[in-house]
């Protein structure tokens, strides 16, 4: 019919193809209505002269109405039964039929009706409906080469949404389904459609949501894959979804690999990908980023002092590849994290002679070391040397007098090479003096030269009230509760 | 009934993530009049958090604050008492009760608040009060071990202040009070 008759007529054609429409939407209401309709007559007589009639009007747009229709009309658990029935008609239709929507209305609406009526789930196993919809999905995209992207993926979120209602305990399902996405998207480059990438980040949070523990979602080996494909923005913001994720949930990860697999999936955040500028993104965004990263490494934790070693170590391994712009975010977490195990192995005189103890304070002061210096390229030189006070305390607590004294050394190079501010350097200093005050491992020889040291800093600060007040403090260093060693400095 | 938050020390992200879900439940805007921080928050997002509680908001820098701007003291007057806030970091021996009533004398104030120890102290000392909320998120200290997160709410009545401090031991939430009057001769 829409292609009889002259142009002008065509409003006219227009209104009376929408007058039909209704009539014939009613018609099949009010069959849907008819009380003596049950499923068995559904299933033998109606739907299948419905459908005869459908494919035999060789309309597009008809079809796609009626169709839209029928699933509209009756009644869901009809719809489960005669499901090969129904998918059966789809390669049927003409080729320009949007099945795509009209599938995932039908999968919508299923999905709809084994949340509202968890009591029929079994009988969506019986029937096989998964496999029905992802062989009936599989034909459609097949048949339609020239589908866009979106489309494809549009039937995919509706595919996954119906697998985590119905199957939400079958994780292969849901692997399936990104794999097939995975496959139809291979061959494409990275995605530019804004639509289909929109899609692409719900296809992605469903899982998430569902499972509220990114750990199930990080055991779908198509998830990674499937954001590959994912332009590096959007990448992004996936990965800020992910990190969102766990801290809503205080979903704690806690093996090594687990996180291996967790920083690959947010290395958009970690590192520079591939083609990305330097300063494409907004200060603020940038921040808020590096700083979601950097609570995210609180929430890697094992109680088992190995594997928590194991964490540190790979955590970084990672985060040393972020370059100078992200370094002064990521590495004060990663020390204080450090220093928490190494407080932990303190408490346990773990020293079995004859026994591997990997774990030991000793090699986590070496990590610290390697993290601390990397802070050099940015320069940071005030951080480094409030992290460096930190670890000579760690280490004096934990009776490692030479470690101490070097984390010391590293210090004093630092205020004495990189911090030129007065400001700065009073504060520093004052740091300095308070660590010092409260280190009881150095022997005389040790504590001497540094107390001197300071001392003598003290004494250089830009401004004289300043200075006093910095000698004053130092004379604390000269007497402590257990030791006195009376020495006149400066004063 | 004035009602004062002091709480400091948060150091989030870099050692901890937030605050404890408990606090965050009870911390609800408008029921507090003023806010004072001792410092080391360290980042915008708590600063605004906090200032979400309450637009009174005072804060003095700790060593790790990202903004600078912060000063390294504040005094405030609330109803009849003078309040001093300061992070710590700058008082020799750290946590030292005798330095850090040298500066409540310098300060003048009768409640000095500080932080830095992340540990929670109340001491009454010479006619006035040195206070230390500890930590609010549990945050690593190289001077404290096993620090419970903890905060403290100040209910400021006349010549009456009643200390408040609440601490997360367990996962559960312990309240202890203490009282506070101030005698009608000043300290010299």
């Amino acid at each position: 019919m829409q292609h009889q008759g002259p142009v002008r007529e065509k409003e006219k054609r227009g209104k009376e193809r929408n007058e039909l429409r209704d009539l014939v939407g009613k018609n099949l209401h009010v069959l849907s209505q008819i009380e003596g309709v049950d499923l068995d007559m559904y299933k033998e007589t109606v739907l299948p002269r419905i459908l005869e009639q459908v494919v035999n009007c060789k309309d597009d747009l008809a079809q796609f109405y009626l169709m839209d229709c029928i699933i509209q009309v009756f009644p869901d658990e009809y719809h489960l039964q005669t499901l090969e029935t129904l998918l059966s008609a789809f390669p049927q239709l003409q080729p320009n039929v949007d099945i795509k929507t009209v599938l995932s209305q039908l999968m919508d609406r299923l999905s709809s009706y084994a949340a509202t009526s968890p009591e029929v789930l079994p009988e969506f196993l019986q029937v096989e409906a998964f496999a029905k919809f992802s062989n009936a999905i599989g034909k459609v995209i097949e048949a339609q080469v020239d589908m866009p992207v979106v489309g494809a993926v549009t039937l995919y979120v509706s595919l996954l949404t119906f697998t985590l209602r119905v199957h939400p305990d079958r994780l292969d399902y849901v692997d399936q389904v990104l794999g097939a996405c995975v496959k139809k998207l291979s061959g494409n480059a990275k995605l530019q459609d804004s639509r289909a990438t929109k899609q692409i980040v719900a296809l992605l949070s469903a899982p998430l949501e569902k499972y509220s523990n990114v750990v199930t979602a990080l055991e779908l080996s198509n998830y990674p894959r499937v954001m590959d494909y994912l332009d590096n923005s959007t990448t992004k913001v996936m990965a800020l979804v992910i990190i969102q994720s766990i801290m809503k949930n205080t979903t704690c990860i806690s093996t090594s690999d687990k996180i291996e697999a967790l920083f690959d999936l947010i290395k958009g955040l970690i590192k520079n990908m591939d083609g990305a500028q330097d300063d494409e993104l907004d200060d603020e965004d940038f921040k808020e980023e590096q700083n979601s990263v950097a609570r995210l490494i609180h929430m890697l934790h094992n109680d088992d002092h190995e594997e928590m070693l194991k964490i540190l170590c790979t955590v970084q391994k990672h985060i040393l590849q972020g370059g100078p712009k992200r370094l002064p975010f990521t590495v004060p977490s990663l020390v204080f994290s450090a220093l928490k195990l190494v407080r932990r192995l303190q408490g346990q005189d773990g020293d079995v002679i004859g026994e591997e103890v990997p774990a030991t304070p000793k090699k986590i002061f070496q990590i610290l070391h390697q993290t601390i210096e990397a802070l050099s390229c940015v320069p940071s030189p005030e951080l480094a040397l409030r992290l460096y006070l930190q670890c000579a305390e760690a280490a004096n607590d934990c009776d490692l007098e030479p470690v101490a004294y070097e984390f010391f050394t590293q210090a004093f190079i630092l205020y004495e090479e990189e911090i030129a501010d007065s400001k700065a350097q009073i504060t520093a200093i004052h740091l300095i003096i308070g660590t010092l005050q409260r280190m009881n491992i150095f022997g005389v020889e040790n504590r001497d030269t540094l107390t001197h040291k300071t001392t003598g800093y003290s004494a250089k600060l830009l401004k004289k009230p300043d200075q006093c007040r910095a000698v004053y403090a130092c004379s604390h260093l000269f007497w402590t509760d257990d030791q006195d060693g009376i020495m006149d400095g400066e004063r | 009934m004035v009602l004062v938050l002091a709480l400091g020390d948060l150091h989030v992200p870099h050692r901890a993530a937030d605050l404890p879900a408990k606090f965050k439940s009870m911390l609800v805007p408008g029921k507090i009049q003023h806010i004072i921080c001792t410092g080391n928050l360290c980042i915008k997002e708590v600063h605004d958090y906090l200032k979400s509680l309450c637009p009174d908001l005072h804060i003095t820098r700790g060593e790790y604050d990202e903004d600078a701007r912060y000063p390294e003291t504040k005094t405030l007057t609330i109803g009849q008492f003078k309040l001093g806030l300061c992070h710590g970091h700058q008082v020799v021996p750290w946590g030292d009760l005798d330095s850090l009533a040298m500066l409540q004398r310098q300060l003048d104030v009768d409640i000095l608040v500080t932080g830095h120890t992340h540990q929670f102290k109340a001491y009454k000392h010479e006619g006035g009060v040195v206070i230390n909320p500890g930590s609010a998120t549990g945050a690593y200290s190289s001077i404290t071990y096993d620090v419970n997160p903890s905060f403290i709410l100040m209910d400021i009545d006349g010549l009456r202040v009643v200390v408040y401090v609440y601490e997360l031991i367990d996962g559960e939430v312990k309240v202890d009070k203490i009282d506070f009057k101030k005698t009608a001769t000043m300290h010299a």
